[in-house]
Order: C-alpha cells, then structure tokens, then sequence
C-alpha cells in the first residue's frame, strides 16, 4: 500500500505507477482496502465562518472537518452519509472519500448534493500531473467546471488531493414530523406537498412504515412552520421525538443484515411505481421525498439487477448496487449501464484524464 | 481584442453553405444577407462587433441536430446564441461561421408540481419559466439582471447567477437535464427530473461550458413554492471597510439572507440622481432581504439590524411595506441603467472571498486614480461576486484600451486574493486572455481536452474561453 503524505508524493506515486492504482481514503465506502491510500494527505488548509468556506486535504477525516465547523456552528449542509454501519466496514471516513463518491444525506432535496456545496478541487490526473479546478469562492464560472466532474468520478478521473466547500450555518432549531402507516403512494403525496410548500422542509422520508418530514431553522419560525405543516398535512400527522435522521440518512434498518442494497434514484413520483412491480421480495426506505429508494433484496443470482435496471431506465434515473456478495458482484455492475452517446463521451474523458486507464480501471464503466 | 482570421476555405463556399441550410430549415429559418446578419454581429458586449457567414434559427432538436450534422460534415464553425444578453461576448460571431439561434424553441413541455420541476425548450426566457409556474405559487430560482430577456439555453452555458443565489444557487444547482445535441448532431439526454447522475457528472460539466460541448435545446429545471413574504433592510456606512465587516457578521451569525447588496458612494449618488430612490449619501449601502412569514421576516430583521448597530450605521431603514421594499430595491434594480446614463462602461465579474472586501475596494478606487476612470461598484457582497463598472468615453480615442486595461488589473487582482475573473458572466472573448493569470496552462491543457472529447474538430465557439494562443494547433487544424 502506497501512502503519500504530500501532493507532490502522490503525484510523483502516480507518474511511476506500472499498473492499476487502487485508490482509497479511509476505506469506509465498500471498495476495499487498495493500494494507493491518501490518508497521508491531511489536515484543514483554511477555513474562514464569514465567507462560509472551508479548504481541506483530501485525507481529512470527515469528523475533524465536521468537528471544526461545529465548533462555529457551521456545518457541511449536504450531510453526508456514513457507509460503515450498512457496509459493515471499519476505518475513518474521509472529506476525499465523500467527494469522489458525491455522498449525500437526506438534505440533499434542499440544499443539494455534495457536488453543490463543492467549489474547488486539486487532483492528480492519471499521468500524475497536479490540476486546479474551481477555488475557494462561492461563484465562479471560470472556465469548464471539473469540479462538478470530480465529484462522484469515484477516482478514476484523478486522485484527489484538496477539496473546498461553501458550508452553511447551523440552525438554531429542529423539529420532525411523523406520521405512521402511510402506504408509499400516500406517503409520497404527502412529502410532495410539504416539499412543494413554502415552509422549506429540510427533509422527507419514510422508514419502518413511519413518514418523517423535518424543520430547521430559527426557534420560534421551526415552529411556526410545524404548526402550518400539521394543517397542510392533516389528520395523524404529529411532532416527533429527536434524533430520528440518522437513521436515515445511514441506512440503518438495512444494516448488519443479510441481503443486497439497491441505491435507486427516480422522480418521487415514480417511487411507489417502481417498488409496486418489482416482483421479487424486497424491502424500502424512501427518502429525498421518494425520489430516494434505498432497496434490501436477496443477495442471490443477480439481486434482481435485471429487473430493477430495465425498469430504472424505463422511468428515468439510475439504479447503483451499493451492497452485494461476491457472486451478485461477480454478474453485476456497480452502477447503472449508460445510453451508448453518454457511455462514449464518459470513456472519452477517461482516457483523457487517464490515458494509461491506471485510476480504478473498470469501476465505473 | 484579437479574433482569429477567418477561414479562407469556410468564406469560399458560403453560397454551397447557405444553400445546403435551406434545404434543411425553412426559408425564414435562414438569415445570410450583408444587412440583415448584422442583427447579430454582437451580444450585449457591444465593444466588438462581427456580422456571421449565417444566422440560422431552428424550431426543433431535430432541425438544430441536422444544422449541426451538415456544419460539421462542412468544417463549418458555429457559435451558439440565446437571446444575445451576454456581457462576456460568449455569442460574438466570427465571419466565418453561423449562428445557431435558439430563440425559436420557446416552448414548456412539462410542469409537475407534485415533483417540482419545468421542462422548457431552452429559448425560453429565464423570466418566463417563472411566469409558467408562478400562477400555481412556484418559481425558477436563478434570477440574472437580464432575466427579462435572457434565454435558459444562455444561463446554462454561462452558469448565471443573479441576486438570491446567495440562498438559492446559480444556474447548475438548480439544473436537473438537458437534451444536448453535440457538433456532430447526435441527440443526448442527459439526466433527467430525478436528482444526481448515474455515471460522471457531465450535467454539472455541460453547465458553464459556454457552448463549446454541445447545444442545450430542452432543460429540465428544479422549480420552489415561492416564499410566503419577502422584505429588505437598507443600510448604509461611512466606509466600505465596515460595510464588509458587517457582511462577514451577518453570515457568521448564522442568518442566512436571500441576498446581501452592496453599494459604493459612487453608484449611490448616480442612482439617486436617476432613479430618486431616496437613498442616503454615504460611502457604502446595503440591502439585505430576507424571507418567510411576517413573524419570521421580523426575527431575522431583528437579529440582522441589531448586528448593523454594532457597526453604527449612518442609515438603518427597515422595509415595512410593499412600497418601502420596492423602494429600496429601487435604486439597486436601476444602478446600470444609472452608469449607462452617465457614460459607457465595462461591467466587469470577479469574484472575491468576502473576508478581502475592504482590501479589494481599496486598490479599485487607487486603480481608479491611477488610470484616471471613475469606477463605480455594485455587486451581490453575500457570496463575494463584484460587479466594479469602469466609466469610459467610446467616442474617446484610446479610452476603451485604457478600460479595458484596467479592468484585466482589477480581475488580476481578484485572483491574487483567491477570487476568480468571473462569477457569474463567463469568460466569452473578454476575459480569454486573461486565462493564464488564474490556471496553469496545465490546468487549461485538461480543459481543452474535455472539448476534444466533445467537439473534435473544435467547431463549436471556438474561440472562446481560452487564450487563442492555447487553442491555435487544434482550431487551425479545423480551419483547414
């Protein structure tokens, strides 16, 4: 295992690499241990609370950034997803691991996914040559946005070395609402309203057969909005305990259990469509307002990969296999097969970013 | 500014061109007269002027996929255009090319309230997507000066930005697909009314790209319910330095406004004298508006003023009607209008970390001197985006060199203080050359050969974006 502890290193690691290079930062997300680590690469560069932004090297653990913004009650708002109890994994979760892997929580249907809050990049390519892309503001349209192309390339782009993020502050307050024994379409209609209301839901889930929608903001506003929120709502709607977003936004009640998981992402509508037809025994978590489908299926044959995809391109969106045994994974993609013109130009950009195809060869296609 | 020479090859076989277009799109569909292409010799950086080869304006991604097949089977360079709003030069012709209009394709194909998003034709204005969703109480957030006539198809290839990005992000943060047709007239889609890709993120790649990818015909856009009420609060300092600082402590408390204006002494005093907008004489104003119900507004008001008194204002005047909010946006909406009045200017687009505000105002008004041109700045202070307006006299010889000079040291200066050239504007022909100052020519290497991947043969808006001199080998190769 290779571990440089500076850019340069990585680059020069890079530039003499003679075969695949597999990347990892604290190894937390499923892609196992590999052998180049930018763990080595760590430390906040600068963070300033009144211009909301926050540079770190990519091998920062993410609870170091999340423990420095805290401090200023500033936050990463995309609230990003710790894999280690549904993947079963160990390690410390990186601020490079959750980029490349655009990793986003229930949040995400407000504020945005990581690559929204991302501004600026530093990486090396695949011929260990050190690039720059975006910066440290908040706007800017100089030039094409890689920065947007990084996250979520899963490494195989370039290796990061620096992220930079616009951080928001933390509210002063939250509230969720519950409801339970909601069905999926009755369920759906429901966060479809809150989120297409003007009392700025934060998020809308539905887990264990429990529809939640949560409030933040200032005191006294989270509950106004409650109140207006239970009228809009209706009957068996009422203010939930604390602490009720983690599991969401973690996976939890898939986690330490047997089966596949499915990551699927749909229009909200499309939710109670695709599960209602699936034809084989699954069980759901629905959030971002439905347009989130988290799906526990048997781990077995191809965990109904040729179903679930068939049906994901019929509708619109994309069906990612986040959790599998080695025979499912042996016969399935991790993620969805793309339209022939798309799959071209993806292939393009890799060999120009990776001429020597060294970055996570075969990962994404 | 310097603009390639055209090619001899694509001039010589205009009438073959502009035959073999008509037979493709309808008569009308096919501008090529000495007079009538002038109409677009240039967008709204009116300095530079070239009438195109061509102007063709189709009604369909089919009619854009054939135009395109036949430039590209022909080596014919294209520049695409929305509604010609860009103050960057980004739909600049040069003689041997043809305008791909896309005004025409102003339909909305889809609106679905329950999951939030429009699906338009991208000529589409930006103001009218709001307006096919404001009866049921939605809007489409990203909101530039030029809303009212700006198209979707030009917001997307500049990644606009406009007052409320602040809350709402710009132009890719609010962008859900798109159907692209690349140079060569293959027809993609690209995501969709779901969030996020499946594979690389080209969504977030094509926005911003300027038109050099590909030509966005259709965009699916995330849409919002309108808030329940929205209201400013202007105030107004002595210096611009404490101005600043009280921008910083609004964000650092944890408020976050709609949108932070920031006004000098200089923009204050001609938009007073032209749209009496009865704001204060002092050095530096802000508008900070904030939303959500009656009670709400007055919370945040309350934390927002109290936080304006620790840095003892000379005005603090808080809206509290629909009159008085209008009022104090008043000045803000007519301040280009007020410089235009004055004199000709460059708007310029930089982008600055907050925390340098002070400093950067400070070498603006010694440049000032320096050069001896007024310079008058308005710009959105929440999210560090200035907008510095360089006065000039185009009937002045040598006047436009000099502002043209200044503003390259303005935005030089931007990018030493960890700021870009442009927010929100794009780099267009105007600030081309002024690539190198902010990336390595690494940096820049690695964005050329994204657009090899898209546009081999580097016929769509060639010479945009990036210095001509890092794009010779691969243009003239086209050329030919």
């Amino acid at each position: 295992m290779k571990r440089p502890v500076s850019e340069l290193e990585l680059a020069e690691t890079v530039a003499a690499a003679k075969g695949p290079l597999w990347v990892s930062g604290g190894g937390t997300r499923g892609f196992g241990a590999g052998n180049l680590s930018v763990a080595g690469l760590s430390g906040i560069e600068l963070y300033e609370p009144g211009a909301l932004t926050l540079v770190a090297k990519a091998g920062t653990p993410l609870a170091e950034v999340e423990a420095v913004l805290a401090a200023q009650r500033q936050r990463l708002a995309f609230e990003p997803m710790d894999h280690r109890a549904l993947l079963g994994t160990v390690g410390e979760p990186t601020i490079g691991g959750v980029v490349a892997g655009n990793v986003s929580g229930p949040r995400r249907v407000q504020v945005g996914a990581c690559r929204d809050a991302l501004i600026g990049v530093r990486f090396v390519d695949g011929m260990g040559r050190v690039i720059k892309n975006g910066g440290r503001v908040m706007k800017n349209v100089t030039g094409y946005d890689l920065v947007k192309l990084m996250a979520g390339a899963f490494g195989t782009l370039g290796v990061l070395s620096e992220v930079s993020f616009k951080v928001l502050p933390m509210p002063e307050a939250e509230a969720t609402l519950v409801c339970d024994g909601l069905d999926a379409a009755a369920a759906i209609a429901a966060m479809s309203s809150a989120l297409g209301s003007p009392f700025e839901v934060t998020a809308a889930a539905q887990i264990g057969g429990q529809t939640r929608i949560r409030i933040e903001g200032m005191a006294a506003s989270v509950a106004y909005r409650c109140e207006r929120l239970l009228g809009l709502l209706g009957a068996g709607w009422q203010v939930g305990s604390g602490g009720l977003w983690t599991e969401v936004r973690d996976v939890l009640p898939f986690a330490g259990r047997d089966g596949a998981v499915w990551r699927v992402s749909v229009k909200p509508s499309d939710g109670p469509v695709l599960t209602a037809g699936l034809g084989i025994a699954h069980e759901v978590i629905y959030d971002w307002g439905g347009g989130l489908i988290w799906l526990l299926v048997e781990d077995f044959k191809d965990a109904g990969a040729a179903v679930i995809r068939k049906r994901v391109a019929g509708l619109g969106g994309h069906a990612t296999l986040v959790r599998a045994g080695d025979e499912v994974r042996a016969q399935v993609s991790r993620f969805q097969p793309e339209p022939a013109p798309l799959a071209a130009i993806s292939a393009g950009l890799r060999v120009q970013f990776d001429p020597r195809g060294i970055l996570n060869p075969g990962l994404m296609g | 500014m310097q603009m390639p020479e055209p090619s001899a090859r694509v001039l010589s076989q205009k009438t073959q061109i502009v035959t073999r277009l008509r037979e493709i799109l309808p008569e009308e569909a096919v501008i090529h007269g000495e007079f009538e292409t002038r109409a677009y010799e240039c967008d709204a950086l009116t300095a530079y002027k070239c009438p195109p080869l061509a102007v063709v304006l189709p009604s369909s991604t089919a009619e854009v996929s054939a135009v395109l097949k036949l430039c590209h089977e022909m080596g014919v360079p294209v520049v695409p255009r929305g509604s010609g709003t860009s103050l960057a030069g980004g739909a600049l012709p040069t003689a041997d090319c043809v305008v791909l209009g896309v005004a025409r394709l102003n339909d909305v194909l889809e609106t679905d309230y329950d999951n939030r998003f429009i699906r338009v034709q991208s000529g589409r204005t930006n103001l009218s997507v709001t307006g096919a969703v404001e009866e049921e109480g939605f809007f489409y957030a990203p909101d530039p000066s030029s809303q009212l006539a700006c198209a979707i198809a030009g917001n997307i290839a500049m990644n606009s930005g406009g007052a409320h990005c602040l809350k709402y992000g710009v132009t890719t943060n609010n962008l859900l697909g798109v159907t692209l047709v690349l140079m060569d007239g293959t027809v993609t889609q690209i995501g969709g009314a779901y969030l996020d890709s499946g594979g690389l993120d080209l969504l977030g790649l094509i926005c911003g790209s300027e038109g050099q990818l590909g030509v966005v015909t259709e965009a699916t856009l995330r849409i919002l319910r309108k808030p329940e009420g929205a209201r400013p609060v202007l105030i107004g300092f002595d210096s611009n330095e404490v101005a600043g600082a009280c921008v910083s402590d609004i964000i650092k408390a944890g408020v976050l406004p709609v949108a932070i204006e920031f006004m000098d002494r200089p923009c204050i005093r001609a938009t007073e004298a032209f749209a009496k907008a009865g704001y204060p004489d002092c050095e530096a104003l802000l508008i900070v508006e904030v939303e959500g119900s009656e009670a709400e507004i007055a919370d945040q008001l309350a934390v927002i003023t109290k936080i304006a008194r620790r840095h003892n204002p000379v005005e603090l005047r808080e809206s509290g009607s629909e009159e008085e909010s209008a009022k104090i946006w008043l000045g803000r909406k007519s301040a280009f209008g007020a410089m235009g009045q004055i004199n000709d200017y460059m708007c310029l687009d930089g982008t600055i970390p907050v925390t340098a505000l002070p400093l950067v105002l400070r070498r603006i008004s010694e440049l000032s001197t320096q050069y001896g041109l007024d310079v008058a700045n308005v710009f959105h202070a929440g999210d560090g985006n200035m907008h510095p307006l360089i006065l000039f006299d185009a009937n002045k010889a040598g006047d436009l060199e000099l502002c043209e000079a200044m503003g390259a040291d303005i935005l030089k200066l931007c990018v030493q203080v960890g700021g870009c050239l442009t927010g929100e504007h794009g780099v267009g022909v105007e600030k081309r050359d002024l690539m190198f100052d902010q990336f390595s020519a690494q940096d820049l290497e690695v964005q050329l050969k994204v657009k090899d991947v898209f546009d081999p043969a580097w016929l769509l808006n060639p010479a945009k974006v990036f210095p001509l001199v890092a794009t010779a080998a691969r243009r003239l190769e086209a050329a030919e």
